[in-house]
């Protein structure tokens, strides 16, 4: 018994002890130690602000909260997470731009006023995190779907919009599912949400992939850059907890990038 | 010297007392022959202004007081009473609450429910969509709002006019702020009050919006013979042309503005930090409005302009 108690103490003592000292929380979360080390591990960690988190400065609609990660001034990135310290599921993305630039948006929910960050992995192992606090009204992951309450999430599921559009490097892809997303947190609708996303170019290369979680909000929206010529194709697959699997090609125009109206 | 216990007794109270100390300042502004406004404030609904951004008119007719809207609050609505009634002299014997938004119907407690008037439309919305919004204004307001529960306008209109002791208004069902927007005009001034269906600057907000239909109202508004125009939001048009104008110029410009960013790939974070037009820089809350408005209006246009890409697998 009492080598038993020694053995879970060690343990409960362990991860402490390995990790190493985090730098000091510029938003100040209760939880930054606890994601860190969960998400960070060994591995170093810094601040830096050249990891560019932009969201509105209103969570107008707590249900879809729209967060972009822009790293393309870091070279070297690797893997990018966005995540929110208070969120009931924490982690909404987990991308790697393989032959992609580091930039990933996309919408999440809000369960309560909390930090919002993004942390971008380089080369060399080291994690570069920045964020904000956004407040914003309880409920997104715990109150159901609209198309759950509408009752017409089966009818859409696997509807998949897109377009590419060639910009200076690469290409600026824009997708959106319609799925329900579903936390787990709802009284009897279980877990249910797309778990893994790749996006390949038309010969079948890995431009991309990701692991999502159910923080992602309903109808999951994405926005990212990767590595294709005008007059290309990207094929977009996922899969989804219950393993239904979804197909998207896009083709890329030819034409210049359309500017946004000043 | 101070027991421990009376300083914990001390700073347990003393949250309660310094919000006591927040009330409303109603201060009437005469704008027309009998009728006077209350200003909003021209900002989102915040702790700092107890959520009273929205115009209110209180009109002094022969028969009695008549309010059109009546605040975000219970306590509002005492404090608007107490100072609509001391103005005139009578009693406040109609409210309108031109549409479904806390902000101009929420202060209802204070008065009589029977003597509350509203579009059908309205009231069907409050009724479904009221809860949520009292839910929001309690988060945002906290103190502001208490004692304020959610009451219905017990008199359901229509198109007309309504008369009190010779003084008359004309009523108009309109639309598009939301699913039901009352305009009043009163015919003896022809002081047009236009609800939220007009903003001045101060940038128009879109929660519950059919960007057509407030279109189509304001074309209604335009085209009627009346003089100044006493905005939903923003100060007094003296011309009753210049808010219309304006109001239109802005939602056709956002319309345009997130019909193209669509069209060009951008994602919602970017589309609400769009540059505004210098044009609007006399707008108050105009960034706060466009974020918004990305958020309101964005899934849509997504669902229309981008194709459908998915193929079986």
């Amino acid at each position: 018994m009492k080598a038993m108690m020694a053995l879970l103490l060690a343990l409960i003592a362990a991860p402490g002890q390995a990790a190493q000292d985090y730098p000091a929380d510029p938003l100040g979360s209760p939880m930054w130690r606890a994601h860190a080390l969960t998400l960070f591990g060994h591995d170093p960690v810094r601040f830096d602000a050249r990891v560019k988190v932009e969201f509105p400065a209103i969570a107008e609609d707590q249900r879809a909260f729209p967060v972009a990660i822009d790293a393309r001034g870091i070279p070297g990135v690797r893997r990018m997470l966005l995540f929110a310290d208070l969120n009931p599921i924490p982690v909404a993305i987990d991308y790697r731009p393989t032959h992609a630039a580091p930039y990933v948006a996309t919408r999440i929910k809000l369960d309560q006023r909390t930090p919002v960050r993004g942390a971008v992995q380089l080369e060399d192992g080291q994690w570069l995190v920045s964020g904000g606090w956004i407040d914003a009204a309880g409920g997104g992951c715990s109150t159901p779907p609209i198309s759950r309450v509408k009752g017409d999430w089966a009818d859409h599921l696997g509807e998949i919009r897109g377009r590419a559009w060639p910009q200076r490097d690469g290409a600026r892809l824009r997708l959106g599912f319609r799925h329900p997303m579903d936390t787990g947190l709802v009284a009897n609708i279980a877990t249910y949400h797309l778990d893994h996303l790749t996006v390949k170019d038309g010969d079948g290369q890995l431009l991309g992939d990701m692991d999502l979680w159910a923080s992602v909000a309903e109808d999951p929206a994405l926005t990212l850059m990767p590595d294709a010529p005008s007059g290309g194709r990207l094929l977009v697959e996922a899969r989804d907890t219950n393993g239904r699997n979804y197909v998207a090609r896009i083709d890329l125009a030819r034409q210049s990038p359309i500017p946004a109206r000043p | 010297m101070l027991s421990r216990r009376s300083v914990l007794t001390g700073f347990a109270f003393l949250p309660v007392v310094a919000r006591a100390a927040e009330s409303y300042a109603i201060e009437p502004e005469q704008i027309a022959q009998g009728i006077w406004m209350v200003r909003g404030a021209d900002a989102p609904i915040q702790p700092d202004n107890g959520g009273a951004i929205a115009n209110i008119a209180i009109v002094d007719t022969p028969a009695g007081t008549v309010l059109i809207d009546c605040g975000p609050s219970l306590r509002y609505g005492l404090a608007l009473k107490r100072v609509a009634e001391e103005l005139t002299g009578k009693p406040v014997i109609r409210i309108y609450v031109t549409h479904l938004h806390p902000d101009h119907g929420f202060g209802l407690g204070a008065f009589d429910a029977t003597r509350a008037a509203a579009l059908p439309g309205t009231i069907a919305a409050m009724e479904a969509q009221g809860q949520g919004f009292s839910d929001a204004m309690y988060r945002i307001l906290g103190d502001w709002m208490r004692g304020t529960d959610l009451l219905l306008p017990r008199i359901a209109l229509t198109a007309g006019q309504e008369d009190f002791g010779g003084r008359t208004f004309r009523l108009l069902a309109l639309s598009g702020h939301s699913s039901a927007d009352l305009a009043l005009l009163d015919e003896q001034t022809g002081l047009l009050m236009a609800g939220d269906l007009v903003f001045y600057n101060r940038a128009p907000s879109t929660p519950t919006a059919d960007l057509p239909a407030w279109r189509a109202s304001l074309d209604r508004l335009a085209a009627l013979d009346h003089g100044a125009l006493l905005p939903g939001h923003g100060p007094l048009d003296p011309g009753g042309t210049a808010a219309i104008v304006q109001t239109r110029d802005w939602l056709d410009w956002l319309d345009a503005t997130l019909t193209d960013a669509v069209a060009a790939g951008l994602d919602m974070v970017e589309a609400g930090m769009l540059p505004i037009p210098d044009r609007f820089a006399g707008l108050a809350a105009a960034r706060y409005e466009l974020q918004r408005s990305v958020s309101h209006l964005y899934p849509g246009l997504e669902a229309r302009l981008l194709p459908r890409v998915d193929r079986p697998d």
